[in-house]
């Protein structure tokens, strides 16, 4: 059954890479809610999140992103998105999140989007 | 001509780790109609959200009540009817204020009830209270 998922932290300099796997739906969003907070709370504000085997998603995985992202700007850094799935791209597109949240295709594109400086969408 | 209709439910405990089976259940049906995978992928998820809102906000922390999920299929359409008898919800209540909005203010709430609407062809929502609260859902089939 559809149901696990794990989150895999990675470090690049300052740059924090939560690599997401498996299915973020309302049983699993507390599991990456508390590892965003987490970051916070030991000022990493500099976050990508590698989508690349993300293969589910609901509004509950899409409400962390919500939730953090103001706070995370407000600290000078943000929370990108990349490396995502077309099924669950389609998810983030449907409610508009590109309008409010980077999301780029591979990880090493969420890497070089800190490196230049871009902070927001 | 005899009714193509056929009817498949499930009812489960409420509580969110079986969001995953009524995916699953879901899934079977999507893939009975004949649907594209993208299609069964969008049905699961409508589901998915409903079913999430009735446990996290119908039952809140109780998770011994009963989700029903009951799926009708005929020729032209599938029906998704998910009844609960917890604390039900005023639809025009949900905030209207755009995703900006929203994050603006931290919340993430009524993402649920966007996405139902984006993914499916109809959502009905009826609230018969001190009785049972009724989500129907359509998805037209395309031919």
């Amino acid at each position: 059954m559809a149901t696990s998922f794990s989150l895999q932290r990675h470090t690049s300099g300052d740059l924090v890479i939560l690599a997401l796997d498996g299915f973020l739906d309302a049983h699993t969003a507390p599991d990456f809610e508390k590892a965003v907070q987490q970051e916070l709370d030991q000022q990493n504000v500099r976050l990508l999140a590698d989508c690349g085997k993300l293969s589910y998603i609901s509004s509950a995985g899409l409400g962390v992103f919500m939730s953090f992202i103001e706070d995370i700007r407000e600290a000078g850094g943000d929370l990108k998105i990349c490396n995502l799935m077309p099924k669950v791209a389609q998810v983030f597109e449907l409610l508009g999140f590109q309008s409010m949240f980077e999301i780029l295709p591979t990880v090493e594109d969420g890497a070089k989007s800190f490196a230049n400086g871009a902070q927001g969408a | 001509m005899p009714s193509m209709e056929r009817t498949f439910s499930l009812k489960v405990p409420s509580s969110t780790e079986n969001l995953a089976m009524i995916r699953d259940f879901v899934n079977g049906i999507g893939t009975r109609a004949g649907m594209t995978l993208a299609d069964v992928a969008k049905l699961e998820l409508a589901v998915d959200e409903a079913c999430a809102n009735v446990i996290e906000h119908a039952y809140g922390p109780e998770t011994t009540k009963e989700v029903s999920v009951r799926a009708t299929l005929d020729e032209d359409k599938i029906e998704i009817l998910v009844v609960d008898t917890g604390k039900g919800f005023d639809p025009s209540t949900i905030s209207p204020l755009s995703l900006e909005e929203l994050v603006g203010q931290r919340k993430s709430g009524g993402l649920g009830m966007r996405l139902m609407k984006s993914l499916m062809d109809e959502v009905h929502y009826e609230m018969i209270p001190s009785e049972k609260n009724e989500l129907r859902m359509i998805k037209h089939l395309k031919k």
